[in-house]
């Protein structure tokens, strides 16, 4: 067998493959752990050695989205039979249900803000990008240079004025308040992204469109934008990633009505002893919608993340 | 279809002035090259009459229309780019049914025109490929389909050949030249290949530095340049020029070049100081019996003829000669000159001076 200059031997790559493996499972081992916790019993949760093998149960789920009392058990066997087999499940633990928790409203709150400011971010971002790549605008370095140096500290490092800004605009606890933060969070990051991606796309098929009778803003919508597609869309799953995941600010500026479920996961250990397969549960759905988004969207992350590396 | 004049337009961008007020128009029907090195303004000039540059001032008129501030989806023109700039995420058909979109052209008037367009340009078959995968030529074609669909005014080129190799440039040159005989539309068409712009173009504008040199029929252009630019500008190899302190008068046929005597066209202009003798290299003979002397210093073979340099002591002179002539490198040998072919330029100036043989050139120049 013979091989070209340039493709690596078979031991090479079996050898790049087994790496590879080995990162993956390491990378998603707390993952794995994680999603088994969910369906375990609080004694098999925290059972030493760590039990790989268990009968999976659905009482981290009922745990999470329920708040329940203790009884004892005269009261129990005095109850009418449970109707639903959730309600069996929690009474199988000596506890009646006691109302809906609150995580199904956090992770509302956590959709409404994380997507919200993605397509806020989006939108501003595209705009801005295009308008930085194509137009002669005054100051355009310096200009991209401020808006990069907002990412040149960790944004918690102004949390306090812009909690004192909050409080005073009346924005604390409020969806807009958190979209609008979210956004100028990753602003920075999406037009610089953006602008690379627009850079890429030659600007003489908007003047082909130009001259084919489209006005300015046709041309960027109905040419500039698909070619774009490929750079939105990468750029949206970073920014949606961050809002999603953001718990510092989440906690410092939300807590009733617009409160996340980043800092709302990690309460419902102090609820009733620590029920870890009930935080592993929240933890789980809470991985969920940003694990869709990127898989809808993984073609274009794949070419998002190569693209401009070659030139055509 | 329709006719395009150009009055002093001028273009600026910061301090750089990319085009120097140029004149000139351009006939219902032409095919009409704009011809110059790379950053010479001609690119900036044909994006000025597309619209897609505004110029700094001056008039544009499409069809006795000022244009010059209008935008380009105004002006019913169509631009073929250098990279064709075909739609990535269209089709072969959408491409070229997108013009006819803008204007709410019915469904089926646009399946027929597209139709009618491919079956032109020989690419039916394509219609519902991709873009993506075309050949070279086959883009040029769809870019090509994109124009004429609309049947615009004028078809403005932006170096449509610029991107194919040259085997197929030749075959494009040909096709381009065929279609626009067949639809006779007003075409202008920027290239910085000399031989591109004569073999295609019925009519050459010559610009270096913004300015534009000359404008006129390419074998008028060729035969008689108006500036040492266009001179060497066109021609493979290019005009020679003898360099000499000389005078010539008004009415006068020849020239001093040191102790020899050369016969010129009879001059109109009158002139005294550093002046170049231009000389076409197929308008030298090599003649030993010539009082204008050199020494061979290199022989070129190009199958039916021959360029040989000789150096003199006015300069380097090329002369294209018949290949069976015995040319031996290093020796001395003399060089005659066809007298009604020559021209003298002002060296400090570049420009030509007027006789009896360019005037009527220069005249509409």
């Amino acid at each position: 067998m013979s091989y070209s200059a340039n493709e690596p031997s078979s031991r090479t790559k079996w050898g790049a493959g087994t790496v590879v493996i080995l990162y993956a499972i390491v990378t998603l081992m707390p993952l794995l752990w994680i999603v088994a916790t969910g369906f375990k019993t609080s004694e098999d949760a925290i059972a030493y050695p760590p039990k790989v093998f268990f009968e999976p149960t659905a009482e981290g789920y009922v745990n999470l989205f329920t708040t329940r009392t203790r009884v004892n058990n005269e009261d129990l066997a005095n109850l009418e039979p449970a109707k639903t087999w959730y309600e069996q499940l929690v009474r199988d633990r000596g506890q009646v249900i006691a109302g809906p928790s609150r995580y199904s409203e956090r992770f509302l709150n956590s959709i409404i803000i994380g997507f919200g400011s993605t397509a806020l971010c989006m939108l501003l971002g595209t705009a801005a990008a295009y308008a930085f790549s194509r137009f002669r605008v005054p100051l355009k370095d310096d200009l991209l240079f401020f808006i990069l140096s907002t990412r040149m500290m960790p944004p918690i490092a102004v949390a306090i004025p812009i909690f004192l800004m909050f409080k005073n605009l009346g924005l604390s606890d409020t969806h807009l308040g958190m979209i609008l933060l979210y956004t100028a969070v990753n602003l920075s990051l999406s037009v610089w992204l953006l602008k690379g991606f627009i850079d890429e796309i030659p600007v003489e098929y908007e003047e082909a469109a130009l001259i084919d009778g489209y006005t300015r803003f046709q041309a960027f919508y109905k040419v500039v934008l698909p070619q774009a597609a490929t750079g939105i869309a990468s750029t949206a799953i970073f920014c949606l990633i961050f809002a999603w995941n953001e718990y510092a600010f989440a906690v410092l500026l939300t807590s009733g009505t617009a409160q996340t479920a980043p800092p709302f996961i990690p309460t419902i250990i102090g609820v009733g002893g620590k029920d870890w397969p009930a935080v592993a549960a929240g933890a789980t759905l809470f991985l969920m919608p940003v694990m869709v988004f990127t898989i809808v969207l993984r073609k274009h992350l794949l070419r998002g993340i190569t693209f401009g590396a070659v030139r055509k | 279809m329709a006719q395009i004049r150009i009055e002093q337009v001028k273009k600026e961008f910061g301090d750089f002035t990319a085009v120097q007020s140029s004149t000139f128009t351009i006939e219902d029907g032409e095919f009409f090259m704009l011809l110059g090195p790379s950053g010479c303004g001609k690119t900036t000039t044909l994006r000025m009459m597309a619209g897609l540059e505004l110029p700094t001032s001056g008039q544009i008129y499409i069809d006795n229309m000022e244009v010059g501030q209008k935008p380009a989806s105004q002006r019913d023109i169509a631009f073929v780019f250098q990279m064709f700039a075909l739609y990535p995420h269209l089709n072969v058909g959408k491409n070229i049914a997108y013009p006819l979109k803008s204007q709410g052209v019915s469904r089926s008037e646009v399946k027929r025109r597209v139709n009618e367009v491919a079956r032109i340009l020989d690419i039916e078959d394509l219609l519902n490929t991709p873009v993506g995968g075309l050949s070279g030529g086959d883009r040029q074609r769809v870019a090509l389909g994109r124009a004429i669909v609309r049947e615009p005014k004028a078809f403005f080129m932006d170096e449509p050949l610029g991107a194919l190799d040259a085997e197929f440039r030749e075959r494009m040159a040909d096709e381009l030249r065929a279609l626009h005989d067949r639809i006779n539309a007003t075409t202008v068409y920027v290239t910085h290949d000399q031989l591109e712009a004569m073999q295609m173009g019925d009519k050459i504008v010559v610009m270096n530095h913004g300015v534009v040199e000359q404008f006129g029929v390419p074998q008028d252009i060729y035969d008689w340049p108006a500036t040492m630019f266009v001179g060497s500008f066109l021609g493979s190899p290019p005009m020679n020029f003898l360099q000499c302190n000389s005078t010539v008068k008004s009415g006068t046929s020849s020239i001093q070049l040191g102790d020899v005597s050369i016969g010129i066209p009879t001059q109109i202009d009158s002139l005294s100081g550093e002046l170049a003798l231009g000389v076409r290299p197929e308008h030298v003979r090599l003649d030993d019996n010539a009082p204008l002397r050199g020494v061979v210093t290199a022989i070129e073979y190009f199958g039916t003829t021959q360029i040989v340099t000789v150096k003199t002591e006015f300069g380097e002179v090329k002369a294209r000669v018949a290949s069976n002539i015995d040319v031996v490198a290093n020796t001395n040998t003399g060089l005659e000159l066809n007298a009604q072919t020559l021209s003298i330029f002002d060296s400090n100036t570049g420009s030509v001076l007027r006789s009896t043989a360019n005037e009527r050139v220069l005249a509409h120049g």
